[in-house]
């Protein structure tokens, strides 16, 4: 079958799989990570200005 | 000077002064960085005798002998000069075959046969559907192969 | 020495954020494209090589990302040689985004070139002069990280980390020319020699994409970090607050 021949890669299938398997991780772990750490960023940031802004606001009232 | 003309001093003098410890240390190292000695070079003389160290070259064409009840292999290494005997046991890398370059690492006995404990293939930077490598036989045209002539 | 005054334009972290927003975005596009088209021919087009049979298809994501590991570490150490002669906070902020990315590449090649080496080298690892450059330059890319984490304040880390890629550079040209410098086990370069590459055409097209495919992923993820940082250093000035949109009601 075309399929199976595909997975096997002439017996090789074992050294090709794992090293695009862990290239697939690595480069998803890199795109993941610096998108969680620009939310995180833009929501700290907006908390930080949100608390100055009320005690800001408190001082004033 | 103003500050950033001495920054930018300090970096070129970082570059310059690195650039000349490396030439430094790789002139130095030059033969100990050596990863394979040539058939020639062992020939010469010029590969230890007391320990083991790494030969490289072609496996010459029918010279590769199997016992049919071990895994004792024996072949001959060329670099198209000279040639040196190597026996073997154990399992040979799938890249092995004859005309194929190989690494082999062992001692050189004293009847000068190359006993080796590992063999590793190397490959050449050439990559080719087996149709055009047919093609390119039946033409007889050279199918291009690594120089093994270790001096540069 | 003056650098040229768009440069400096380039180099104002509110116009450059605007920017980076676009091309991140596109590059991210040509990427994915990329790699469909790379794995694709790669894994389905080329046909197996006449020696190495189907193994040699490790190649596709081997080659660009040893190619990638050198890239990242000249832009790492020039960004860093940048931001240490005019204290450009961009180029330092450069930098030290490129150098976890630079890293990954790296660790794939060391890994992906390990896992080919075995079928057909025979061996997971040999001391060769190619392959321990590269691990080298996996050490020089870790020493750096450590040391951003090792001080508190940013330029003063920045300035260190700068030094030590700069220093480390010298590694570069060491592992490109030590497959012609000295009898390796690693093979020469099959596309990098000046006269024709010694590779079938249905073989190169598709690591010509693999290679776009590497290089646009890290300009994409390396602008994710960037904008990161930005906001970081830049919490301050009233673009980052509008940005964020806390400005209304403050005045």
């Amino acid at each position: 079958m075309a399929l199976n021949d595909f997975f096997s890669m002439g017996g090789y299938g074992a050294y090709v799989w794992s090293s695009y398997g862990i290239c697939a991780v690595v480069l998803l772990l890199n795109v993941i990570q610096p998108i969680i750490r620009e939310r995180r960023t833009i929501r700290e940031l907006q908390k930080r200005f949100s608390l100055a802004k009320e005690n800001k606001s408190d001082k004033h009232s | 000077m103003t500050p950033r003309k001495k920054r930018i001093a300090i970096v070129c003098s970082i570059l310059a002064g690195m650039a000349i410890a490396a030439a430094l240390i790789l002139t130095a190292f030059e033969k100990n960085l050596l990863y394979f000695y040539s058939p020639t070079q062992i020939v010469n003389g010029e590969a230890p005798t007391t320990r083991s160290f790494r030969i490289g070259g072609l496996v010459m064409n029918d010279s590769v002998k199997r016992n049919k009840d071990t895994l004792d292999v024996s072949f001959v290494l060329t670099d198209t000069i000279n040639q040196i005997e190597v026996v073997y046991n154990g399992i040979l890398p799938d890249l092995f075959r004859e005309g194929q370059g190989i690494v082999a690492n062992g001692k050189l006995q004293e009847n000068k046969i190359f006993k080796a404990d590992e063999v590793l293939a190397k490959h050449d930077e050439n990559y080719m559907p087996p149709e055009v490598a047919q093609a390119l036989e039946e033409a007889g045209a050279d199918i291009p192969h690594q120089q093994y002539s270790t001096a540069q | 020495m003056y650098l040229p005054k768009w440069l400096h334009q380039f180099g104002a972290p509110k116009y450059f954020y605007d920017l980076s927003l676009c091309i991140s975005r596109w590059a991210g596009i040509i990427c994915i494209i990329c790699f469909i088209c790379g794995l694709y021919g790669g894994l389905v087009l080329a046909p197996a090589d006449y020696q190495q049979g189907d193994s040699f298809r490790i190649m596709y994501i081997h080659v660009p990302s040893a190619w990638m590991s050198l890239f990242v570490y000249m832009v790492m150490a020039i960004a860093g040689g940048i931001g240490l002669i005019w204290r450009i906070k961009l180029a330092e902020i450069v930098a030290r985004s490129s150098a976890p990315i630079g890293a990954s590449f790296t660790f794939l090649a060391l890994v992906t070139g390990s896992i080919w080496g075995k079928p057909m080298w025979g061996t997971w690892w040999v001391w060769d002069a190619r392959l321990t450059s590269e691990l080298i330059l996996l050490f020089l890319y870790l020493g750096y990280i450590a040391l951003q984490s090792a001080f508190e304040d940013r330029r003063v880390a920045a300035r260190a980390g700068a030094i030590l890629a700069l220093v480390g550079i010298v590694n570069i040209p060491i592992i490109h020319y030590s497959v012609e410098w000295w009898s390796t086990l690693h093979q020469g370069p099959t596309i990098t020699k000046l006269d024709k590459p010694s590779i079938h055409l249905s073989m190169l097209i598709p690591l010509l994409f693999m290679v776009f495919a590497f290089k646009t992923f890290y300009i994409s993820t390396l602008l994710i970090r960037v904008r990161s940082e930005i906001l970081e250093y830049e919490c301050n000035t009233s673009w980052v607050k509008q940005l964020l949109g806390i400005n209304n009601g403050i005045k």
